[in-house]
C-alpha cells in the first residue's frame, strides 16, 4: 500500500522534534522525506555557545545520528536547500533538482541571523552566529586573530563574546541600548553582569551606533565606524544583533507571511496541506525564538499530521537563562512588569547577587535572577501554574528553601553540589550521573531523567533539584511543566483533570469506555494510567462503575503488602489504636502458627505481621478474625489518637473515642493517595495532628479541624480549617473536606499537594461558610462508603479472587 | 523436555497470572493478556527478583511490583532503557489447556 508523504524542509530541533512526536504517536503512516540546508543532522542549537568557548564538541550536541533517520526509515538530505514549492502539483524542489512529491509539507525553516545594512557587512571576517558554520568561522578566526568585536549585548551576543574571550581573543561588545540585555534585565541588574564581564576582561560600548564596517584594503574587515564618528579596531565582526523568522521560501511559493509563516491554533498554514512549525512562524503576531515554545509547537504539529486532531498551540510563559559558565542569569514569564503589576526586589550590588519578583492579583508573573539562580526553577514553577502566593509573600524571596524543611539534609541548590553529591536518596543517583544522561542523551525533561537515571523515580522528593540541573544544563529548554498540564502517561495526550471531566460529564463507568472514548494510544494502557482511570471512575460514579482489580497495584488487589522478598505484611485494623488481651492473644497465636518472622508495632499504632506467604494470607486473615486496616491502599489508613480526657491529667477532650468514630466513619474510603487522620485531646497534640491529612485537636470549647499536612517526604504542617463544637460536626466536616479531595484531585496526589493547587480558601468557601454544601458533599461520602465491605471477610468467607492465593503445580 | 498441561486458559484472569510452584526451581509465572494470548516467564524480575506474577499486565508486558521495571511477555526482556532478561517457557493453548513445556 502507498503510504502518504510528508516532506519536511528545515532540519533543526522544531522540525525534527515533530517528527519524533510523530513518529511516537503513528509509527508507519508517513513516507517521509527530510531536507537540511546544513551538512549535518538534527543537533542542540542552544548549545553552540558552549562549543564555541570549548567547553563541548560538535559531535556531543548531536541531537539524532545519521543512523536515527535510516532506522526509521527517512529519507535525509543534507546540505540541500529547497528553493521552490510548487503547491499545484504538490513538490518541493531543491537548489541542485531534487524534487520531492508531498501530501502533507511540514515547513521548519527557523530564522535567519540580521543583518545590519550598513557599508562593509559584506567583507571578509564578518559573521553571524547561527549554526556550525558560524562557529567553525569564528573558532578559525580565533586562531589567526586578535581583536573581536561583538554588535549586540544580547543573550547571543554576550554568549559569542565570552566563547571568543575563551578563545584567547580580546573582545569588545557593542550595543545600542542603555544597558545590556534590556530584553531579560532591568538596569541595575544589567550593571552587576557588565561588571563582572568587564572583570573577565569583555569592553563594552554601549549606546553606540554601528554606521559602517572598514575595509582593511583587501576585503577584510579592520574595523568598525560608529555613528559619532569613533572609529574601533576588529579583525573578526559578530552581528548578534537579533533574528528574523525564514518565510522567504514560503512566501515564494504565495503562503500567506507577514514577519514570519502565518498559522493558527493547530500549526496549519492557509494551505491546508501544509504545516509550519518553529522559528519561522507567526502564531498569533508573534514569532518565537525560544526552545519551549517551539516544542509545544512540534507536539500540536505532530498530533494533527498523526490525525488526531486534539492538540492547540497555547502559548505558555518562557524562560531564559544566560549560558555563560560563572555567571548565573534567569528570567522568566513578565519580569519588566507594568503599571498593574508590583515588584519585589532584592539588590545586593557588593554580593554580586540582584532579584526582581514581578506580581500580579497576588500571583507571581515573572522573575529576573542574578548572582542567585538557585530558585529559578521554583519561581518558574510557580508563575507556569499561577499559584496564589499571598500566603507565602514574606518569604517569596528566599526561595523555595525559605519555605519551610524540604528534607535532603536541608540541600536545595544544585549549582554548588559536586558532581558526586547524592541527589536521589531513593536510589542512590549523583549529581554528575544525571548531567552526564541529559548531555549524551539528549533529554529535555524530568520524566526522561526519571527513565534513564532513576533519579527522582521512587518518592519523587528530589524533582526540583533535577528539573534545577536539567534547566543549568539545557536553559530554556527545558521542560518543566506541573503535573496539571503533564499527559497522565504515554497512552495518551489528556491530562489527568481533563480525564477526570470526561468521567464525570461523559458517564464513563468502564475503562473500555473512558480508553475509546479519550482515543488511547495503547490496547489496554499501562502500570501509570490503569489505576488512576479505575480510581477515577469508582470515585466518580460509586456504585456504578465496577472496580477492575487486574488495574489495581498488587497491594489493593489482595489486600496486603508486598515486600521486597515476595512476602506480604498484615496490618489488621484496631480502632483509634485501641486493641485488648483477646486480640493480641489471637495475634500472637497467628504469629507461631504461620512462623511470622517479625512483629512490629506500626507509627500509626497498630501490629503488622512482616514475612507472611501470599497462599498463608486468607488463612492468617481468618485466625486474626479482625478487619482489614488497609495499610497497603490508596484510601484511609489510621486515625492516630493519644488517651485524651478518660485517662490523661490534661486531656479536655475524649480523644481516643473520637478517633474510634472518626474511623468507623471514614474506614474503607479509596482516595486518591494514602489519607491519615489524627486527634489529640489537648494542644499538647501527642497524636501528631499537625502533620495529618486531617488532624483534630480538642480544646476545652470544642475541636479544632487542621488539613494537609504531611509528616512523609517532605513535612508539611496542616493549615487551620476551622472549630467545631460537636463531635458530629467533627464527623461531617472531616468527611465534607475529604470529598472534593476524593472528587477532584489527581491520582497519587496527597491532600497538601491537593490544597496547594485549588487553595484553602476554595476549600474553606464549599465546607465551612457553605453548610447546605458541608452536608451535600458529606452525604456523598456516606452513598460511597455504602458499597463497600471489608476485603479480608470477603475473601475469607465468600472466596473472593481465590485464584490469587491458590498457586498452580503440575 | 516435555508438555505439561497446567490448567485452563480460564483459570487465569484476563490482564492477569497464576504463579506455578516447582519444588527446589524459580516460580513460574503464567500470563493471560487481555486480546488472551499466553506466556510464562521465570517469575523474578531481572532487576532485583521481583515476583513478576504480582504485576499489572498491560498489551504483552507486566511491570514489577517492587520497582515497576517493564518486561516484555514474550521475550523476558526489560524495556529499554532498563536492560536484563528473565527466562521465557515456551507455551501451547489447545482447547483452552494451557500447556508448558518443562523439564
Amino acid at each position: 500500500m502507498n503510504k502518504p508523504k510528508l516532506v519536511m524542509v528545515g532540519n533543526g530541533m522544531a522540525g525534527v522534534r515533530t517528527l519524533e512526536e510523530l513518529l511516537k504517536l503513528m509509527p508507519d503512516f508517513y513516507d517521509i522525506t527530510v531536507f537540511g540546508a546544513e551538512p549535518h543532522p538534527n543537533y542542540n542549537r542552544i548549545l553552540l555557545s558552549p562549543v564555541l568557548s570549548g567547553e563541548q564538541t560538535v559531535k556531543e550536541i548531536m541531537l539524532n545520528e545519521v543512523e536515527w533517520y535510516a532506522e526509521h526509515g527517512i529519507t535525509l538530505h543534507m546540505g540541500k536547500e529547497i528553493t521552490e514549492i510548487d503547491r499545484v502539483k504538490r513538490v518541493v524542489r531543491a537548489a541542485d533538482g531534487t524534487e520531492a512529491p508531498y501530501d502533507r509539507l511540514l515547513l521548519a525553516t527557523g530564522s535567519n541571523p540580521f543583518i545590519l545594512p550598513v557599508p562593509g557587512k559584506d567583507l571578509d571576517g564578518v559573521v553571524t552566529f547561527r549554526d556550525i558554520r558560524d562557529v567553525n568561522l569564528m573558532i578559525e578566526a580565533s586562531q589567526k586573530y586578535k581583536t573581536a568585536v561583538v554588535i549586540g549585548g544580547g543573550l547571543l551576543g554576550l554568549e559569542a563574546a565570552n566563547g571568543l574571550m575563551a578563545r584567547g581573543m580580546e573582545v569588545s561588545v557593542v550595543h545600542l541600548g542603555e544597558w545590556l540585555l534590556e530584553r531579560q534585565l532591568d538596569r541595575t541588574a544589567a550593571k552587576l553582569l557588565q561588571q563582572s564581564l568587564e572583570d573577565r576582561g569583555i569592553a563594552f560600548h554601549l549606546q553606540k551606533q554601528t554606521a559602517a564596517l572598514l575595509d582593511n584594503g583587501s576585503g577584510r574587515v579592520s574595523g568598525l565606524r560608529f555613528a559619532d564618528g569613533e572609529e574601533i579596531p576588529a579583525d573578526l565582526v559578530v552581528m548578534a544583533v537579533g533574528i528574523r523568522p525564514n518565510a522567504d521560501l514560503a512566501e515564494k511559493s504565495g503562503l500567506y507571511c507577514n514577519r514570519g509563516v502565518v498559522v493558527n491554533d493547530t500549526m496549519q498554514t492557509y494551505d491546508p496541506r501544509v504545516y509550519a512549525v518553529g522559528e519561522c512562524v507567526n502564531h498569533r503576531g508573534v514569532a518565537y525564538g525560544l526552545v519551549a515554545p517551539l516544542f509545544d509547537m512540534a507536539k500540536v504539529a505532530a498530533n494533527h499530521l498523526a490525525h488526531y486532531g486534539i492538540g492547540r498551540y497555547v502559548p505558555a510563559a518562557t524562560s531564559t537563562k544566560l549560558k555563560v559558565t560563572g555567571i548565573d542569569l534567569f528570567s522568566a514569564g513578565d519580569f519588566m512588569g507594568s503599571d498593574n503589576t508590583e515588584a519585589i526586589t532584592l539588590s545586593d550590588p557588593m554580593g554580586g547577587i540582584y532579584k526582581k519578583l514581578v506580581l500580579k492579583d497576588n500571583k507571581l508573573v515573572g522573575a529576573c535572577l542574578y548572582g542567585d539562580t538557585a530558585d529559578g526553577a521554583w519561581y518558574f514553577r510557580l508563575i507556569r501554574e499561577g499559584k496564589q502566593v499571598a500566603d507565602i509573600r514574606d518569604t517569596l524571596m528566599l526561595g523555595e528553601s525559605g519555605q519551610g524543611d524540604l528534607g535532603h539534609a536541608g540541600q536545595s541548590k544544585v549549582v554548588g553540589m559536586p558532581d558526586d553529591a547524592e541527589v536521589c536518596g531513593c536510589n542512590g543517583v549523583c549529581k554528575g550521573t544525571i548531567v552526564k544522561a541529559i548531555q549524551e542523551k539528549g533529554l529535555f525533561t524530568v520524566d526522561e531523567i526519571k527513565k534513564h537515571t532513576k533519579a527522582a523515580s521512587s518518592c519523587g522528593s528530589c524533582t526540583g533539584l533535577v528539573e534545577q540541573i536539567l534547566i543549568n544544563c539545557v536553559g530554556g529548554a527545558a521542560d518543566v511543566k506541573p503535573k496539571s498540564e503533564k499527559p497522565v502517561c504515554g497512552c495518551t495526550e489528556h491530562t489527568h483533570g481533563g480525564v477526570r471531566k470526561v468521567i464525570r460529564e461523559q458517564h464513563l463507568t468502564s475503562l473500555r469506555q473512558v480508553m475509546d472514548f479519550l482515543e488511547w494510544r495503547t490496547p489496554d494502557g499501562c502500570a501509570t494510567c490503569r489505576p488512576a482511570l479505575n480510581y477515577y471512575m469508582i470515585s466518580t460514579w460509586p456504585g456504578e462503575a465496577k472496580d477492575d482489580p487486574q488495574s489495581r497495584f498488587i497491594n489493593e488487589r489482595v489486600h496486603a503488602n508486598i515486600q521486597k522478598d515476595g512476602t506480604y505484611s498484615v496490618v489488621p485494623r484496631m480502632w483509634g489504636g485501641v486493641t485488648n488481651a483477646s486480640e493480641l492473644r489471637r495475634i500472637a497465636d497467628v504469629a507461631d502458627k504461620y512462623a511470622i518472622p517479625m512483629v512490629k508495632v506500626t507509627g500509626g499504632q497498630r501490629i503488622d505481621l512482616l514475612g507472611v506467604k501470599k497462599e498463608d494470607l486468607p488463612k492468617v486473615w481468618a485466625d486474626l478474625d479482625m478487619p482489614s486496616g488497609h495499610a497497603y491502599g490508596k484510601s484511609l489508613r489510621t486515625v492516630k489518637t493519644c488517651v485524651g480526657s478518660e485517662f490523661c491529667r490534661f486531656g479536655t477532650q475524649d480523644s481516643t473515642q473520637m478517633g474510634i468514630d472518626l474511623e468507623k466513619d471514614l474506614t474503607g474510603m479509596w482516595s486518591p493517595a494514602k489519607v491519615k487522620l489524627a486527634v489529640s485531646g489537648c494542644p499538647r497534640n501527642c497524636a501528631e495532628s499537625g502533620i495529618k491529612d486531617v488532624g483534630i485537636i480538642g480544646v476545652d470549647s470544642g475541636w479544632e479541624l487542621y488539613i494537609g499536612g504531611d509528616g512523609g517526604i517532605k513535612t508539611e504542617v496542616a493549615q487551620f480549617l476551622a472549630k467545631v463544637k460537636t463531635r458530629e460536626e467533627v464527623l461531617v466536616l472531616s468527611g465534607a473536606f475529604l470529598q472534593p479531595y476524593r472528587e477532584e484531585a489527581f491520582y497519587l496526589e496527597r491532600t497538601v499537594h491537593y490544597l496547594h493547587r485549588v487553595g484553602l480558601d476554595f476549600i474553606k468557601a464549599q465546607v465551612v461558610d457553605n453548610l447546605e454544601n458541608r452536608q451535600a458533599l458529606y452525604e456523598r461520602l456516606r452513598f460511597a462508603l455504602s458499597f463497600e465491605k471489608d476485603p479480608w471477610t470477603e475473601r475469607v468467607k465468600e472466596g473472593v479472587a481465590r485464584h490469587e492465593f491458590e498457586p498452580l503445580t503440575v | 523436555m516435555s508438555w505439561k498441561t497446567v490448567c485452563t486458559i480460564n483459570d487465569i484472569p484476563k490482564q492477569g497470572a497464576r504463579v506455578l510452584k516447582r519444588a527446589g526451581q524459580d516460580d513460574i509465572a503464567i500470563f493471560r493478556a487481555e486480546d488472551d494470548f499466553v506466556f510464562a516467564l521465570v517469575d523474578r524480575c531481572p532487576h532485583k527478583g521481583g515476583p513478576l506474577s504480582q504485576g499489572i499486565v498491560s498489551g504483552h508486558t507486566v511491570a514489577c511490583p517492587l520497582h515497576n521495571w517493564v518486561v516484555d511477555l514474550q521475550t523476558g526482556e526489560a524495556c529499554a532503557p532498563d536492560v536484563g532478561c528473565t527466562g521465557h517457557i515456551p507455551v501451547r493453548v489447545e482447547d483452552g489447556q494451557v500447556s508448558l513445556e518443562l523439564e
